[in-house]
């Protein structure tokens, strides 16, 4: 079991509360994690990445286990303790006012 | 008509305020998608429980919001709890999906340079006059989407965006936002259309192809002042019953055409400024046509401080200054182009909300004015829909 950490705004959008809980069949990748989401919550596709290119929203960022993974291939596979649901993959908005 | 609603979307939500035909007890309601910047809410005039929304954000982007209950249930659109358990297959997710038609090209920037086309947010929801499934979506960067679904999906009438001026088009101070829509009650092939900074322009076809109708527009603040397009309009209103007569609130000076577009002449006449955003004509009169005058484009607020609506019962060059119950002392709010409109209720009610947060109302054509509200965040968009 996967747990997700949604931006309040997104949560809000995706009518849940607290963590989302995901189970994957596959490697778990950014991008895995990222397809089941927006399969299980259509309402969430085009806010944390775009519709066509796939690329992550600019002010959109993902952590794992305290790192900064923004930055990282989508195809690159997560820290054991994400797949294992003992950590959370946080998305967060960038700090940047508002 | 037993009632209005007055759709409002602000910086940080939106707001929906309803009252009887009476107009004088008002019910508040919101915010609704409160933190997120609500360009634009309009209602379907041929469906008075339908209502889209254009929800955005710098982190999250474009979000479409559809009511089909007056605003009490909000879903996007495609993705209602209903039809997420649907057994018909899994929901695209494409109500925000806004991808321009083919390679978008670039159009003029700032320093004069060639930029990409950038899809950034809607800016206005014009829904059809008739079928509640069918509405228009202007954008940032400039271009006109269709949807015939409800929302479900948005396909380009990339004939616009694609005309030969494309590439001379630039972002006015807000971004390069198509911000207008008017649907031709009289031929459903007439549309027209206008753009910050490129003018205004018409399709006769239905949207397939589109022409420039900026003749007779006056420019100083572009190198030259009678170009085919690099205007910036702000805003045009039509009366439902002489669609060829159109009224431009321009980024100085206020215009009119009498046929349909292809010439316009300035009736700024005797305001205090002809600056502003908002333009609109009552609902009854064809000849009566409402402005809010703001000082200059640098000094966003009503000149001598004193907030007034203008009222010209000739059609233009003859106003009169519209003051009761509005702030004529140390008012330094604006008035924002989508943040007009008026009712179709006997005497015709007329509604704008500014800057400060403050909505209000007239139930006599303008002649006195009350707050409906006063604290709400920045108005960016004022709708009405008439309720049976």
């Amino acid at each position: 079991m996967i747990r997700v950490v949604l931006p309040p705004h997104l949560r809000t959008l995706a009518r849940v509360d607290g963590d989302v809980e995901l189970d994957l069949n596959t490697t778990v990748t950014q991008r895995s994690i990222l397809d089941e989401l927006e399969t299980r919550y259509p309402m969430l596709r085009g806010t944390m990445r775009d519709h066509v290119t796939q690329l992550r929203r600019p002010l959109v960022r993902f952590f794992a286990c305290g790192e900064d993974l923004s930055h990282e291939s989508p195809d690159a596979p997560l820290p054991e303790a994400i797949a294992k649901g003992s950590e959370p993959f946080v998305i967060i908005g960038a700090i940047a006012g508002g | 008509m037993s009632g209005v609603r007055v759709l409002v979307g602000t910086r940080k939500g939106a707001f929906i305020l309803t009252a009887d035909g009476a107009r004088k007890r008002w019910k508040v309601s919101g915010p609704h998608f409160a933190g997120w910047e609500i360009y634009h809410v309009k209602g379907s005039p041929g469906d008075s429980n339908r209502i889209y929304a254009s929800q955005t954000s710098g982190w999250f982007g474009q979000i479409i919001q559809r009511s089909d209950d007056g605003g009490k249930k909000w879903n996007t659109p495609g993705s209602s709890p209903e039809e997420l358990k649907s057994p018909d297959g899994t929901p695209k997710g494409e109500s925000n999906k806004f991808v321009y038609d083919g390679v978008p090209g670039t159009h003029q920037w700032y320093d004069g340079t060639q930029h990409p086309w950038e899809f950034k947010r809607v800016w206005h929801l014009e829904p059809s006059l008739h079928d509640p499934e069918h509405v228009y979506a202007g954008v940032e960067d400039a271009a006109l989407f269709e949807s015939k679904d409800g929302g479900k999906s948005w396909k380009e009438l990339s004939g616009l965006r694609k005309h030969d001026t494309g590439p001379k088009w630039q972002p006015g101070a807000g971004g390069m936002c198509l911000h207008t829509i008017l649907l031709d009650p009289q031929d459903p092939q007439r549309i027209y259309v206008a753009i910050s900074a490129a003018g205004a322009f018409r399709t006769d076809d239905g949207g397939k192809t589109w022409k420039p109708i900026n003749q007779g527009l006056h420019s100083e603040y572009i190198p030259d002042p009678a170009a085919e397009v690099g205007h910036c309009v702000h805003r045009i209103a039509m009366h439902q019953s002489r669609p060829n007569t159109l009224f431009m609130q321009k980024h100085w000076d206020v215009m009119r055409s009498d046929d349909g577009g292809d010439s316009w002449r300035e009736i700024s006449g005797n305001l205090p400024s002809d600056f502003g955003f908002p333009i609109d004509v009552h609902a009854h009169e064809p000849e009566t046509v409402y402005v809010v005058p703001i000082k200059s484009d640098s000094e966003h607020y009503p000149p001598s401080s004193r907030l007034r609506v203008y009222r010209s019962r000739t059609g233009g060059n003859e106003w009169e200054a519209l003051t009761k119950g509005l702030p004529q002392r140390n008012c330094y709010v604006n008035v924002l182009r989508d943040a007009m409109s008026v009712d179709s209720l006997e005497p015709c009610g007329i509604y704008f909300g500014t800057t400060g947060g403050q909505v209000y109302a007239s139930a006599d054509a303008g002649d006195s004015w009350k707050p409906i509200v006063r604290d709400l965040p920045a108005v960016l968009s004022v709708e009405v829909q008439m309720l049976p």
